[in-house]
């Protein structure tokens, strides 16, 4: 086998083979197959959820609403946008990037694979039990019901958490141990730079988050008392427990959109990233401070002022690499050959939808602004901005500038680009109206609300409509190129990392010699 | 200039009627934040559309600079957000004060949200929930307070029923800028001063399952005149007199044999006196020291063996969990608050 220059694709193709591969770029393929048909699962309830909102009245009864909600929120989060880009993107591109021939340990990789598609079964298996509707954050003590799709829900959240801490691991030492001669930390490219920061988060936290649901599924079934007051537990406990995880979860699902961001940002403007020291160590920096900020999804709940004030001050400090990010990617299309490819349009999408996302963080962050903002739309409308508009438009963006490579075709530049104008413009029709109506004090989660809500409402539907037709051009654009693109030249963009040294798509080994480094990983000169 | 502007956009963002000196507070804050964000974006997103046009790919072999860092705009680009971050901080750290200072002559209202209603009670025993109007219409229940006057609300969550659940709510008023949860088995606080008369909608901001989009309530804000009036009882509708709260208490404690152990007149019993308890500093026999505030006094009829103060014996009261109501909670604490 060892450098007989085989297309990865090649060589046993039967479904098994598939299902049985140690190849990281397999794997990398077999998390897109999965997450595309969870995001697709996802999607649908988003949209039902905004049919529901289209007009104040019930067109489904507030139950299947509250699972509707409950759903798009635990699929999106725990399916989809925590394993996105680490495990397709990361999987595929970190050995990669840094020139190795697979991760550490390729059996732990198939077997995280394995881990997350049992979780997705049970949570899946949760809707034939009368399905789940606490919301996906579970806050009790309304989630201790005894109801066993909870309990089910619960578990396939604690079994997702081990395919998360699974990978960041992998990752890790892969970094560490795998790296091609010559291939200094300092000059490993900027997404590894973000998928092990990312990993790190993943490793330290998500045990948080395993022990909470365990806990929780406990208190459900034998009746301890932890988490709910009726049987003498705490119920803002779990907040604690709960956002000691989610919050530094939200940066294990942007960072590495950070990363992603910044190789397509350098690739189409043919420039050196500018500051890679500060978006390297600026990654690690808020992976650091993002474990000191949980307190500030709990202002209003009767925590201590001191911890308020304490938590607002912290999370202020996380906005500060965050700016810093943004500045050094506009510094780096100064000057720059700036080519507006699919890829470049989605880069710049994140860079507008980002700075709002990141701007309306701080509104959330002030103490005094978020008691009025708490449990908005005003905050349903930031977290979109930042997740989606952030994470999505970087998997977007990052799909079409590495699908050359995955499949050694090139896709069709305008129906791409089209698919982004929908996207793009649909998304900020979808969430902008979302901050008025936080503005006016609509609380979230609610499947009925005031006439004086109506006509945003009805917009914010319609941009969703907007969004799943730009999400149905996307999917057509990536078959058309499967089916019948041209094929892909090794290096299409003119990059200069080291995924594009090899041929597209890669052989089975990555490298037939292993590649010697000698400078940084943007050397445009 | 400054002042002019901040003015401006205050009144074009969309925020609810600002009815109290703390939302009015609020609304500068906000508009600062907006400009600030405005201007932010502006420089980031105008300066990114002018250089994707201006540095536009003209051919296939464009040269680029190699500009790899600049210490000194990255300190700029650090330190001026750096410095508007803590600006932002202080300034809601600084209003976040002035919404928790609670005044010791408020008006206190006892506010329980239960799935899926709000229900108030006043000192004087009136209890106010929803009701419905002569053509079978939800009429939500109105909390009735006086203009320019401090309330403390102090919120819990109870069951509905004995088969039911308490869960978390939590009491929005957005024209008041206010929000607070509230927890089963435990007390939280919120005041406002309204300076305004209105009618204002109050939401339940927490997600509480089925109707939750429904659990709505309203503060109608009167003038102190019609306050007095409305206690009286004119506009109740005559509504017969209940028993303050206080009195509730009263019968509670003999009810549940409180009377047995704990004295009214200072002496010590079996257990201590509740002359003089409210608010005083108790010191138990671990060591441990505490004010004795509304959870305080919950606590040790709930949990009673937690902290026994200083000089008398563990182990001799139990426990009243699952037997007493919160309704008859709250009516004893109110009870000790009048034993000064």
């Amino acid at each position: 086998m060892a450098g007989s220059g085989k297309s990865y694709l090649e060589g046993e193709t039967g479904l098994w083979s598939w299902l049985t591969s140690l190849d990281h770029k397999r794997i990398g393929l077999l998390y897109f197959f999965s997450v595309a048909f969870f995001f697709l699962l996802g999607g649908i309830f988003a949209l039902l959820i905004r049919l529901e909102l289209f007009s104040p009245g019930a067109l489904f009864p507030a139950d299947m609403y509250n699972r509707f909600m409950t759903y798009h929120g635990a699929v999106m989060v725990f399916f989809v946008i925590i394993p996105g880009i680490p495990a397709i993107l990361g999987n595929f591109f970190l050995p990669l990037q840094i020139g190795a021939k697979d991760v550490a340990f390729p059996r732990l990789n198939l077997m995280s694979w394995y881990f997350l598609m049992t979780a997705a079964v049970m949570a899946l298996c949760t809707l034939l039990l009368g399905g789940v509707d606490t919301g996906w954050t579970f806050y009790t003590p309304y989630s201790i019901s005894f109801k066993p799709a909870t309990i089910l829900m619960a578990f396939a959240v604690f079994i997702a958490g081990f395919s998360s801490i699974l990978t960041g691991l992998n990752f890790i030492a892969t970094v560490h141990r795998l790296r091609a001669p010559g291939m200094t930390m300092n000059r490993m490219p900027l997404f590894v730079w973000a998928i092990y920061s990312t990993a790190i988060l993943q490793v330290l936290a998500t045990p948080v988050l395993g022990i909470t649901v365990l806990l929780l599924a406990m208190e459900n079934i034998f009746n301890i008392g932890i988490f709910d007051p009726a049987l003498g537990g705490d119920p803002v406990l779990f907040q604690h427990f709960f956002w000691f995880y989610s919050h530094p979860a939200v940066y294990i699902m942007v960072l590495p959109a950070m990363g992603v961001i910044s190789e397509l940002v350098t690739t189409y403007s043919r420039k050196t990233i500018f500051g890679y020291t500060a978006i390297a160590y600026s990654s690690l920096a808020i992976a650091a401070i993002s474990f000191l900020v949980w307190g500030h999804h709990m202002f209003t709940s009767g925590q201590s002022e001191v911890a308020a004030i304490t938590f607002s001050v912290l999370t202020m400090l996380v906005g500060v690499p965050t700016a810093i990010k943004l500045f050094n990617w506009l510094a780096t299309l100064y000057r720059g050959s700036i080519q507006m490819t699919t890829p470049m349009l989605y880069t710049l999408g994140f860079m507008f939808i980002f700075t709002i996302g990141g701007m309306t963080g701080i509104y959330l962050a002030t103490i005094a602004t978020d008691i009025h903002f708490h449990d908005t739309y005003f905050v349903v409308a930031h977290f979109h901005y930042v997740m989606v508009g952030g994470t999505l438009m970087a998997i977007m963006g990052g799909a079409f500038h590495w699908l050359p490579k995955m499949v050694g075709k090139m896709y069709n530049e305008s129906i791409a680009r089209m698919s982004f104008v929908f996207i793009f413009i649909g998304f900020n029709v979808t969430f902008f109206p979302q901050f008025v109506l936080g503005n006016m004090g609509m609380p979230r989660r609610y499947h009925d609300y005031l006439p004086a809500f109506e006509s945003l409402n009805k917009i914010s539907t319609i941009g969703s409509w907007m969004i799943g037709f730009g999400f149905l051009i996307a999917l057509y654009a990536i078959i058309q190129a499967i089916r019948s693109g041209s094929p892909a030249p090794m290096n299409p963009w003119g990059s200069k990392t080291l995924e594009w040294t090899t041929a597209s798509p890669p052989p089975h080994e990555n490298f037939l010699t292993t590649p010697t480094v000698t400078a940084g990983p943007y050397e445009f000169k | 200039m400054i002042s002019m502007f901040i003015a401006m956009a205050s009144a074009s963002t969309f925020m609810p009627p600002a009815a109290t000196q703390v939302a009015k507070q609020l609304n500068h804050l906000y508009a600062f934040m907006l400009i600030s964000s405005v201007i932010s974006f502006i420089i980031l997103v105008g300066g990114m559309i002018y250089f994707v046009y201006k540095y536009k790919r003209k051919t296939a072999n464009d040269k680029t600079p190699y500009i790899s860092h600049n210490h000194t705009l990255e300190f700029i680009w650090s330190f001026i957000p750096f410095v508007i971050f803590m600006a932002c901080f202080a300034w809601g750290a600084y209003i976040y004060k002035e919404m928790r200072t609670f005044d010791e002559n408020a008006l206190e209202i006892n506010v329980y949200g239960k799935k899926w209603v709000w229900e108030f009670e006043y000192k004087d025993g009136r209890k106010i929930t929803n009701g419905v109007d002569a053509n079978g219409k939800l009429e939500p229940a109105t909390m009735v307070v006086p203009v320019n006057t401090p309330v403390k609300l102090l919120l819990t969550s109870v069951k509905l029923s004995p088969e039911d659940k308490a869960v978390l709510h939590s009491f929005f008023v957005p024209a008041f800028r206010v929000k607070q949860d509230a927890l089963p088995g435990r007390y939280t606080a919120l005041t406002f001063t309204a300076d305004e008369k209105g009618l204002f909608q109050v939401f339940c901001a927490e997600y509480c399952g089925t109707g939750h989009s429904s659990m709505m309530a309203k503060i109608k804000v009167v003038s102190k005149e019609d306050f007095d009036a409305w206690v009286l009882g004119e506009e109740a509708g005559g509504a017969p007199k209940e028993m303050t709260l206080a009195d509730k208490g009263r019968a509670a404690y003999a009810k549940w044999a409180c009377i047995g152990c704990h004295t009214l007149d200072g002496s010590p019993s079996t257990g201590p006196s509740w002359k003089g308890l409210w608010g005083n500093e108790r010191s138990f026999n671990d060591g441990g020291k505490a004010v004795a505030d509304e959870n305080y006094i919950r606590e040790s009829i709930m949990d009673p063996n937690k902290h026994v103060v200083k000089g008398f014996e563990p182990n001799k009261m139990p426990t009243f969990k699952g037997m007493i109501s919160d309704e008859d909670i709250t009516a004893i604490i109110e009870f000790i608050k009048t034993l000064k």
